[in-house]
Parts: C-alpha cells; structure tokens; sequence
C-alpha cells in the first residue's frame, strides 16, 4: 500500500462533499419541491380511486402513507448521481485521495436531507387527509424518520448501478423496490400497532438495525457501483 | 494441485471441453429420476389425510422452489468470483443462471397458486412462503433488466454481479421480514409442508424428485453456460475449429 | 408399494383434484422441456451463423487473392 497522507482529512473531506451537494441541492430549489409535490398527489388518488369514507381511509392510512413516501424517495434517486455523471465531476471524485465512503455518505446525506427528510416531516398532514388515528402520528414521524434514510443508502447503490444508462430510472425503480420491502414491513407495522394500541419498541429497533446496516454497507457497494458506471 | 484447477476453471475453453463427457449422463441420471419421483409421487404415494390428492402437487412445487432460491445463490456467487478474482467464465455462468432461476421461480408461483385453489378455495393468497417467492421473482427479473440494459458487456457482467450480491444479502432478511408480516396478518397459517411430520412414504419421492432437479439444473446451467461460452469466444481459432468439424460431420 | 387408485380413470380424476395436479405437473414439464431445448436451439442457430461468416470469410480471402 502506498504511504500517501491525504491532503485533506477524513471529516474535512466529507464536509468539503457536503457542503458542495447541499449548496448545488440549494441552487436547484424547484427540484427540491418535487417529491413533495408527489407525494401530495398520489396520497390523493386513494379517496378518489378507493373511497372518501373515513373508516376506510383510516384502515389504509397507515399502509399508503408509508407506500407513497417509498414512491416519493424512489423517484428523487435518479438525480443521486446524474448531474455530477454527466459533467464529469463523478469520475473526478473517484480518483480525488479522500475517502470515497464518506464522499458518497455526504452525497446520500444530502440527498436525504432535501428529499427523505421533507417527506417524513409532510407526512403528519398526509395522514390527517387519510383520518389516521391519533396515535400513529408520532410512529409515522419516527418510522419514516428511520426508513426514508434506510431507503436513501440502499437507493444509492441502485442509483450508482444505473447512472451511466441513458433511461435507468424506471430500471432504477425495478431494481430498488424489492430491497425496500424490509423497510416497509416494519415502517407500515409500527404505525398499525401503535395505532391499534400496541408498543412499537421492536419495529423501531428493526429499522435502527436496517439503517445501521445500511449506513455500513451501502456506501460501500455505491462505491463499487460507480467504478463500474464510470469505467464503462 | 487445487488452485492449479481452480485457474484452469478462468479458461473458457477447458471448461467447454472438460464438461463436454459430463452432458449424457447428467441428462440421463437427472431426466430418469424425475420421471421416477414424478410417477412415485403422482400414483405410488398415499393420498393426504387433509388434501387428498392435490398435495401431490408437492413433487414439483418444492423443488422448483429450492431451485430457484438456491439458484440465486448460485448466480450471486458466481458474479462474486468473477469480481474478485477477475475471471470471465464466472460472469457467463451468472448470466447463464438468471433466466433458469427466473422461470423456476414462476413455476413455483404458479404450482402454488394452483395448489392454493383446492387447499384454501383462492387463486392467490398473500401468505409468507409465495410473497417471499414473489419477490425473489422481482429480485431476478432485475438482474435480467439490468444485464440487458448495459451496451458493453465488461460492464454489464459487473454491474450485474454487484446487484447479484446486493440481493444475496437482502434475501434472508426479506424473507425474515415476510415472515414477520405474515405472522401479524393471519395467525393461522397452514403450511405446505410441515416437514416435521410428514410421512416417509411421502417424503421419500420428495427427496429423489429434489436430486432429480437439481442434478437437471446443472444440466441446463452448463447447457447455457457452453452457449454463452461459444459467443463470447466466437472469434478464437478453437471455435471456428469446433464449427468446422460440426459442419462436416452434418 | 400399491398404486394408489382403483383404476386409470380414476387416476386423472385424482377425487376432483385431478385438473390442479396436471396442470401444475403439465406446466412444469413444459418449463422444464424449455429450459432442456432453449439452449440446444440456440447452438444450432449460433453455429450456422457462424458458418455462413466463415462462408462470407473466405469468400473475401478468395476474392482479394484473385486481385492482387
């Protein structure tokens, strides 16, 4: 192994990559509004395509609200990658002396800062359109708080296989939604039990685990991930 | 003597040439077990106490099914080899395994969706073991999208490898997880196969029709594998060469 | 070992369940007879691909020999 000292520091390297994604998400503010522009409208087919009546909706609420924030996370992950594909600047990263890992955690940090995040705090007003009961509104912020960062890391590495194709995002989608269905299991339960009067301690640590996990091995595979994109 | 095989096995054409004697007898071992389990099964074995006779339907709906899972397995490590040691008849045999695994998975689905019709009266019930094999339906039909989806197929193997294993390690866990989902939701359940109790008479074409099936994989995964072999290397002097004594003894 | 039915009819009728049983066992068959022949099919095809480039090869060989 070659002895080289990296000009920049671990942290000092991550906060360089974070600050350049969030001033170039901040420059983009009208992208920032589309997931949650999304999220409204698809959470608003339901009534329309199922039915208004509130026992109905609440039976539901839990399951859509958490289906339609998953939705919501997937369409945003195209742009993971993308801009700095087609610029250039990815491949540039990929040969700069930092740690890569936390180059692509900053990048997923941010991603989920200005998608996952806003999701998870739009959700509560969602919910109330759909009479969820009282006592899921707290389970909903928490397990979507846990999820949507869980599904912003594993969408990361389906966003790295499929940045060098021209139309990867449907395929994006195909590939990244059975991954999510772990997520969603426990995201949904928590809420359901809670509702139905039930301690949720165990399905919130389920998600700390998957987000654990995913925090450790994501970043890695995404790494991965853009090597290949980028070499081919 | 071991890793002197092990780097002939990055030789597409020994391999070719080595499996070449392996192809009759693995196809005739594999097709006589079958018929053997499929006709011990269908008129030998005792009728179920609860089913009938639609439990036979066993006889090729759990092999399809451990097939298909330990198929993917078998893809994932492949294109985890390929990766690592950087060897392309890895990446051949990890094509080669997706669409076999894809087609065993849906006959899986379809066998147990119709053994659900005389069992629970439904088409399609949502329990833990089809929704699994459901998505491990979705898990291959991504790798096939992707690999088609990339025009240089250096990439393309990788590329593909990576998501093999991704879904490798997602496997037990969404298992785990449909499990958990359908525990919450029909707390009932019954189960195909509650192998602790299931009788000797029965299981004993159970066990030859799962050996038959596997051994017919390997069959079919080196049949496919020796194709991809053939177009990959179709500019090597010992294909042409293999062309031409085809066409001459035709 | 005795078979298990009173008599051939009897067999494909399988109680009622006869129509679940061999469709399923009809469809995995069928699967599996594909996934036998699909490869075999596509050697026959890549081989005669091959010869008719082999063909054009040497027609060219032959050809730009005949004009040196």
């Amino acid at each position: 192994m070659r002895d080289s000292t990296p000009a920049v520091s671990l942290f000092g390297g991550f906060v360089a990559s974070f600050r350049r994604d969030l001033l170039i998400a901040a420059r983009h503010k009208a992208e920032l509004t589309n997931p949650l522009v999304f999220f409204l409208i698809a959470v608003t087919l339901i009534p329309l395509g199922v039915s208004p009546e509130k026992t109905v909706l609440a039976l539901l609420a839990p399951g859509i609200v958490w289906v339609m924030a998953l939705l919501a996370t997937l369409l945003s992950l195209d742009g993971l990658f993308r801009s700095d594909y087609d610029d250039g600047s990815l491949e540039q990263m990929l040969i700069s002396p930092q740690s890569l890992y936390f180059t692509v955690m900053a990048k997923v940090l941010v991603h989920w800062l200005v998608s996952g995040l806003p999701v998870t705090l739009q959700a509560p007003l969602l919910a109330l359109m759909l009479s969820l009961p009282v006592d899921g509104y707290l389970p909903l912020l928490a397990s979507l708080a846990l999820g949507t960062a869980s599904m912003s890391l594993i969408g990361a590495v389906g966003a790295a296989l499929t940045v060098s194709l021209r139309k990867g995002g449907l395929l994006l989608s195909l590939i990244v939604m059975p991954l999510y269905i772990p997520v969603l299991i426990f995201g949904a339960s928590a809420v359901q039990t809670a509702v139905q009067g039930g301690a949720i301690g165990m399905q919130l640590a389920v998600l700390g685990a998957f987000l654990a996990l995913a925090i450790v091995l994501a970043p890695i595979a995404a790494l991965g991930a853009l090597r290949i994109s980028t070499n081919g | 003597m071991a890793w002197q095989w092990f780097h002939r096995l990055g030789s597409p054409r020994w391999f070719y040439e080595k499996t070449t004697p392996w192809l009759p007898w693995l196809a005739t071992l594999s097709i006589a077990l079958i018929v053997t389990a499929a006709v011990w099964g269908l008129a030998f074995a005792p009728a179920d106490f609860k089913q009938g006779n639609s439990y036979r339907i066993i006889y090729i709906h759990v092999p399809a099914a451990f097939l298909a899972l330990a198929g993917y397995y078998i893809m994932a490590i492949s294109g985890a080899v390929g990766l690592i040691w950087k060897m392309k008849l890895p990446f051949m045999v990890m094509k080669a395994a997706a669409p076999i695994g894809a087609l065993l998975t849906f006959v899986s689905l379809v066998t147990g969706s119709i053994w659900g019709k005389p069992t629970w009266g439904t088409w399609w019930e949502w329990d833990a073991r089809i929704t699994s094999m459901l998505i491990l339906f979705f898990l291959y039909l991504g790798m096939i999208a992707l690999q088609q989806a990339f025009t240089q197929r250096d990439t393309a193997d990788k590329a593909s490898a990576v998501l093999a294993l991704v879904g490798m390690v997602n496997i037990p866990i969404i298992y785990k997880s449909v499990d958990w989902w359908n525990t919450l939701h029909q707390p009932a359940t019954i189960k195909f196969t509650s192998k602790s109790s299931i009788d000797p008479s029965m299981l004993y074409p159970l066990l030859m029709m799962v050996i038959g099936f596997y051994l017919f994989y390997a069959l079919i995964l080196l049949l496919n594998t020796r194709v991809e072999i053939l177009r990959r290397e179709n500019r090597t002097q010992w294909v042409n060469d293999l062309i031409s004594t085809t066409n001459k003894r035709a | 070992m005795k078979f298990q039915f009173e008599s051939i009819a009897d067999f494909i009728a399988m109680n009622g369940h006869g129509p679940y049983v061999w469709a399923s066992y009809a469809i995995t068959f069928a699967v599996l007879i594909f996934l036998l022949i699909s490869p075999l099919l596509q050697k026959k095809a890549f081989v005669k691909q091959q010869i008719k480039q082999q063909k054009l090869a040497q027609a060219n060989n032959t050809a730009s020999e005949a004009t040196e």
